[in-house]
């Protein structure tokens, strides 16, 4: 069976390619801010927002990602709020999230299926509607990061110098926590909404590993994602396997690897 | 032109001035009732024990945190208008850093250029030009693609005062910069930045709570006692010839006596 003459599979190899890129671009801040659970808090908030789109019958991705959006907002303000305790708040929205979620599962229980391929990932699903919202995200986060590359650059490094140096620290860490929700809310549909921070982190860690400066280290964790996410596709279609975690299983297998080549080069 | 001959004429100009500044918290007075000035090219050193406000103050000085009361001016214009943030360096506390950030000496160095500014404007050749003079001037152009966490604590210390002033800022604030610092290395610092003050340009706000250091340099009375803080004040402008715009040139012969340092050791 050739499965690259498949419409379904091309969709979904597109989409995984996109995904693919804006992940760890936006995921290398995420990481370095420390904030890596902030993806599962938003895919957690966005499978809420997916099943009342079921529920209401409206288009559920769109649904997922308004609610991302919000739980972004939200965590930001929370944050504030508990200033040095800035995990508190994403444990809140996180359990937020996944309680508004069961809720609305049990109340439209006739789409339970559908949801899962939500939670876990499916390439089968991903129509052609899917694809352009995806394809409209990736063009966001793509000009975002080159556009503000330095001031991202400087916020997380040392987010008081950029507020010394006049950045408008406090736009930038919403808009970058917006970015991350519309990137984990489309990414969920391939990847799954339980394994989607992976792809925001995994990547990262293995460059991290390897990476001296910024700037290589952030064209690293795209080359990790882009190969885990192509040949994590690939293996899934031909062996109908779960995408998501046949990706995020392949980046663990190359954050092992760089890790040994790091020790090996170093001792 | 106009400008530098002003600079030459008076340098009196009050660069930060607090006129009654409060702040609250948790319904605790942390700071009340400070009047401070602070002008053209003194050194003030601020001591205080933990949770006198040190921090709090910087952090109000700089926009971080708005105060409960009062008005900061810098540079004679209300904290809330102004917006040359380009005339300020920065050197933040050192156990701030993450030893496993992936940015070289480089990247950071050039980080001191970005801000409003130069938002959505590319890095310039002129930019890396002045980058190359920060590092040379500091004695860490070897340095220059290494990753930062890589680098020994007084090495940091360099890199970062290098970002500060790769912008050839008017004031310097620096925010305990020799914490977690050996004894001599902070002391070869702290001549560094005296040596900066008497030969050029710079007014200076340092935190510190180290207090032997700053009293050798800044005498033993507080010039100042707010609360639990204190303010010790040196004055300097000997040289008339301080106004170059020129961060190489400037920094030459501080390069030069550090190399004249390192040789006596």
């Amino acid at each position: 069976m050739d499965i690259f003459t498949l419409d379904f599979f091309l969709r979904a190899l597109i989409g995984g390619i996109l995904i693919g890129l804006m992940a760890p671009m936006i995921g290398l801040f995420v990481v370095l801010r420390r904030l890596s659970m902030i993806g599962d808090t938003l895919a957690h908030v966005s499978i809420a927002g997916v099943a009342f789109g079921f529920l209401i019958n409206v288009y559920p991705l769109l649904l997922g990602l308004i609610f991302a959006v919000v739980a972004a907002f939200a965590i930001e303000h929370l944050r504030r709020t508990f200033r040095s305790y800035a995990e508190l708040s994403i444990a809140i929205i996180l359990s937020g999230g996944i309680a508004l979620a069961s809720v609305l599962f049990t109340l439209g229980r006739g789409f339970n299926m559908n949801v899962m391929s939500y939670l876990f990932g499916s390439i089968l699903t991903l129509n052609r509607m899917d694809l352009w919202l995806v394809a409209v995200v990736t063009l966001f986060i793509v000009l975002f990061v080159l556009l503000f590359y330095k001031e991202l650059f400087l916020l997380t490094f040392d987010e008081d110098a950029a507020s010394v140096s006049g950045l408008p620290a406090r736009w930038l860490n919403i808009i970058l926590t917006v970015m991350t929700a519309l990137v984990v809310s489309v990414a969920i549909k391939i990847v799954g909404a339980l394994l989607v921070s992976a792809l925001l982190t995994l990547p990262v860690a293995c460059s991290l590993a390897v990476g001296r400066g910024f700037r290589p280290t952030l064209w690293m964790a795209i080359v990790f994602s882009e190969v885990a996410v192509v040949g994590g596709l690939v293996i899934s279609g031909l062996w109908n396997l779960a995408p998501g975690g046949t990706i995020v299983l392949l980046l663990i297998g190359f954050l092992l690897v760089t890790l040994t080549v790091r020790k090996g080069l170093r001792i | 032109m106009a400008e530098s001959n002003k600079v030459i004429n008076q340098c009196h100009d009050s660069i930060i001035s607090m006129d009654k500044v409060s702040f609250h918290y948790d319904g605790r007075n942390v700071i009340e009732g400070l009047d401070l000035t602070i002008l053209q090219r003194d050194f003030v050193g601020l001591i205080g024990s933990n949770g006198a406000g040190k921090t709090t103050l910087l952090k109000m000085i700089v926009g971080l945190l708005k105060p409960s009361s009062g008005e900061i001016r810098l540079f004679g214009q209300p904290l809330s208008q102004f917006n040359g943030w380009d005339r300020i360096g920065y050197v933040p506390q050192k156990n701030m850093l993450n030893p496993l950030f992936p940015a070289t000496v480089k990247e950071v160095v050039l980080s001191g250029l970005y801000g409003k500014k130069r938002m959505l404007k590319r890095v310039t050749v002129e930019d890396r030009h002045k980058c190359t003079e920060a590092l040379h001037a500091l004695g860490i152009e070897d340095l220059a693609d290494i990753r930062i966490g890589k680098l020994s604590g007084g090495q940091q210390q360099r890199v970062f005062l290098a970002r500060s002033l790769i912008n050839n800022p008017e004031l310097l604030i620096l925010d305990e910069p020799t914490i977690g610092i050996d004894a001599e290395t902070q002391e070869s610092f702290f001549h560094m930045i005296k040596h900066m003050h008497q030969r050029h340009n710079i007014t200076f706000l340092m935190v510190s709570h180290d207090v032997d250091l700053m009293q050798s340099y800044l005498g033993h009375e507080p010039k100042n006692t707010i609360g639990k803080l204190k303010f010790y004040v040196k004055h300097s402008h000997e040289l008339d010839n301080c106004v170059e715009d020129n961060l190489a040139h400037t920094l030459r012969d501080l390069r030069n006596h550090l190399e004249l340092h390192a040789q006596l050791h």
